[in-house]
C-alpha cells in the first residue's frame, strides 16, 4: 500500500479521499447548523401538554407529531402547534383561557396515542389486580396559579367563579377567608389553590372574570419550586420520618466550621 | 380521450392514491371518520391498525428514546409493505411533495431544454448522507432531528391540522427544485426517500425492461424522476433493481413500444436467455 506501483492509482484514490473529506466536511458544518436550530426550537418551557404527558424532554422525542391525540378530544381542547404559534412545531398543546380541558373519564386523547408520548400509566391506578384503571384526577397537565394583586375577589369583592368551575372544587380550589385590612371590618373570602390535587385543566382560568385571567395554568415545572430535603416540616409526622433517613453527618464542613463556635466567640474583641 | 388516460393511467392513479389518502386525514380530522386517523408520521387504520413512519422511529431510537410497542408494530407493517412489496412506492403514491416535485419538474421542462438538461451540483447520494447527519443530530439534540424540519411533514401535517406559516418550506422546496436542482429535493436531499431506497433494495414489485420490444427512444429516461436506475434500457432485459426506482410508472406509460411493465422481481439467480 502506498507503494510506487500504485502510482497510477492515486489520482483515482485521490479523487476519492478527496470528495469524501468535502462530504464528511458539509455533513458537520450541516450537522452543526441542524444541531444549533433544533436547540433553540426545543426550548419552550410554557407548554401545557395533554394529560399522561411524559416529562417535557422524553415528550419532545417521543412524539411523532400526528396529531391523533389532538383527533380524540371531544371538545376540541387540544390543538397541534403550527409553524407561527411560538410552540414546537406539530406537537399538542392546550390554551386554557380558550379552551381546557374537560377532564373525560376515559381520557380519550392519552388512551389514543400511539407512541407513549402520552403514558396510560401516569393518569392510571392500578385496580389491585394487573389491569389499570385511568383516573384522570391524576393528570399533572400543569398548576393553577393566582395573581392575587389583580385577582378581584381579594379586592374584596364577591367573586367566587374559578371556584365554581373547578372540577376538583373545594379539593384543588377552596375559598379561605382572609380579614379586609383596608375596612377593618369586613371579610375576604378568597381563592387557593391546592397543589396536591389541582391537575392544571385550565377551567379556572376559562371562568375568570378579570380582562387577562387573574388564575392561569403554568406547567409545573414552572409554577413550583423545589425544597431542598436537608429541610423537615416540624409537628407533621409524616415528613418527620424523614429525618430516620438522614444520613449521621450532615454538617457542612468548612475551613470556618472545624473550630467549635465557642473558639471565635471567644476570641479577643468579644 | 381514451388515449390520454390510457398515456397517463399510473399518474391519473397516482394522483387519486396521493390526494385520496390526504383526504381521508382531512376527512378524520374534521368529520371523525374511523378510515383514516392521524398524518403520515402516525396513524390508525379503521380505528384499529397502526401505522408509523420507521424513518421517524429509527430517529427516536438514534435519540436514544422508546416508543411504545403500538408505534413499533405500525413501524413494521410499513417497513414489510414497502420493503418486501411495495418498494418506493411511497415517495411517488403517498408523499404530498411529490405533486409540489412533479409541478416544479414540469414548469421546469416547459420552462425550455436549457434548464431541463442543466447538470445538477449536487449528488443523488446526498440523501444518504443526509440520513446519516439526521440520525447523528438526533443522539445529540434527543429529539428526532429531520422530523423537526421535514417539508414533508409540514406539508401532511399542515394539511390536516393547518398549516401556519409552514407553507414557506414548501415553497421552498418547489423553488429549489424549479430554479436551482432539478428532483432536487425528492431525487437529491430528502433523507426519508433514501431510507426507503435502502429499505426497498429487495422489494418484489419492479418495472421491468424488455430489451428486444426496445426501440431506443429514451423516453423512459427523459421521464424518469431518478433516470440512474434505467440503466439497463436498451442494454440488457431486466427487472429495475436500485432501491432508488420510485416505482412511479411513468416510463411505463411513456413507453410506445411495450418493453417496460410491472412485474415482480426474480429472487433466484438470473439465466437471460437473451445475453446468452
Amino acid at each position: 500500500m502506498g507503494s510506487e506501483t500504485d502510482g497510477e492509482k492515486m489520482p483515482e484514490r485521490r479523487k476519492f479521499l478527496l470528495s469524501m473529506a468535502k462530504s464528511l466536511g458539509a455533513a458537520t458544518v450541516g450537522g452543526l447548523a441542524w444541531t444549533g436550530y433544533l436547540d433553540g426550537k426545543k426550548a419552550y418551557p410554557s407548554v401545557l401538554r395533554p394529560p399522561g404527558a411524559v416529562t417535557e424532554e422524553d415528550f419532545l422525542a417521543r412524539c411523532t407529531k400526528c396529531g391523533i391525540c389532538v383527533e380524540a378530544c371531544p371538545y376540541q381542547a387540544l390543538i397541534l402547534a403550527r409553524p407561527g404559534d411560538e410552540r414546537p412545531v406539530g406537537t399538542p398543546y392546550f390554551q386554557m383561557r380558550e379552551n381546557p380541558c374537560r377532564m373525560c373519564r376515559d381520557i380519550p386523547c392519552t388512551a389514543a396515542c400511539p407512541t407513549g408520548a402520552l403514558d396510560r400509566m401516569l393518569v392510571s391506578d392500578s385496580d389491585g389486580q394487573d389491569g389499570l384503571k385511568l383516573n384522570i384526577n391524576k393528570a399533572l397537565i400543569g398548576l393553577a396559579v393566582i395573581d392575587r394583586e389583580t385577582c378581584i375577589a381579594y379586592w374584596g369583592i364577591q367573586c367566587d367563579a374559578c371556584y365554581r368551575a373547578c372540577p376538583l372544587i373545594d379539593k384543588a380550589l377552596t375559598v379561605e377567608p382572609v380579614r379586609n385590612e383596608r375596612t377593618g371590618r369586613h371579610a375576604i373570602l378568597g381563592p387557593v389553590i391546592h397543589s396536591g390535587h389541582c391537575t392544571g385543566c385550565g377551567m379556572c382560568e376559562r371562568a375568570c372574570v378579570t380582562k387577562k385571567a387573574a388564575v392561569f395554568v403554568l406547567p409545573r415545572t414552572m409554577a413550583m419550586g423545589e425544597s431542598s430535603n436537608r429541610y423537615i416540616k416540624g409537628w407533621e409526622s409524616s415528613d418527620e420520618e424523614r429525618m430516620n433517613e438522614a444520613p449521621e453527618e450532615t454538617r457542612t464542613v468548612t475551613p470556618r466550621s472545624e473550630k467549635s463556635p465557642m473558639d471565635y466567640l471567644n476570641k479577643d474583641g468579644f | 380521450m381514451i388515449s390520454a388516460i390510457r398515456n397517463n393511467r399510473y399518474l391519473i392513479l397516482r394522483r387519486i392514491s396521493q390526494v385520496g389518502i390526504m383526504l381521508l386525514f382531512v376527512c378524520g380530522n374534521l368529520l371523525g371518520w374511523k378510515v383514516l386517523a392521524g398524518n403520515l408520521s402516525s396513524s390508525r387504520v379503521m380505528g384499529m391498525v397502526p401505522l408509523t413512519d420507521p424513518f421517524a422511529v429509527l430517529q427516536i431510537f438514534a435519540s436514544r428514546h422508546l416508543v411504545s410497542a403500538d408505534a413499533l408494530t405500525g413501524a413494521v407493517i410499513v417497513a414489510l409493505f414497502f420493503g418486501l412489496f411495495a418498494g418506493r412506492a411511497f415517495c411517488s403514491w403517498v408523499c404530498p411533495v411529490n405533486m409540489v416535485a412533479d409541478l416544479a419538474g414540469w414548469l421546469r421542462k416547459k420552462a425550455g431544454p436549457e434548464l431541463d438538461r442543466a447538470e445538477p451540483a449536487i449528488s443523488r447520494k446526498t440523501r444518504y448522507w443526509v440520513i446519516g447527519v439526521s440520525l447523528f443530530v438526533s443522539l445529540f439534540t434527543g429529539i428526532a432531528a429531520f422530523e423537526w424540519i421535514s417539508p414533508i411533514s409540514m406539508l401532511h401535517r399542515g394539511l390536516v391540522f393547518g398549516i401556519g406559516t409552514g407553507w414557506t418550506l414548501v415553497l421552498a422546496v418547489f423553488l429549489f427544485d424549479l430554479l436551482l436542482i432539478k428532483q432536487g429535493f425528492c431525487g437529491h436531499l430528502c433523507p426519508l426517500g433514501g431510507f426507503y431506497s435502502v429499505m426497498t433494495r429487495f422489494s418484489l414489485l419492479r418495472v421491468s425492461h424488455q430489451k428486444e420490444k426496445c426501440s431506443l427512444c429514451l423516453k423512459c429516461l427523459e421521464i424518469c424522476p431518478e433516470r440512474q436506475v434505467l440503466q439497463m434500457v436498451g442494454r440488457q432485459s431486466s427487472a429495475v433493481l436500485s432501491g432508488e426506482c420510485t416505482n412511479c410508472g411513468r416510463c411505463i406509460e411513456v413507453c410506445r413500444d411495450g418493453a417496460m411493465k410491472f412485474g415482480g422481481r426474480s429472487y433466484v439467480a438470473k439465466h437471460d436467455p437473451t445475453i446468452a
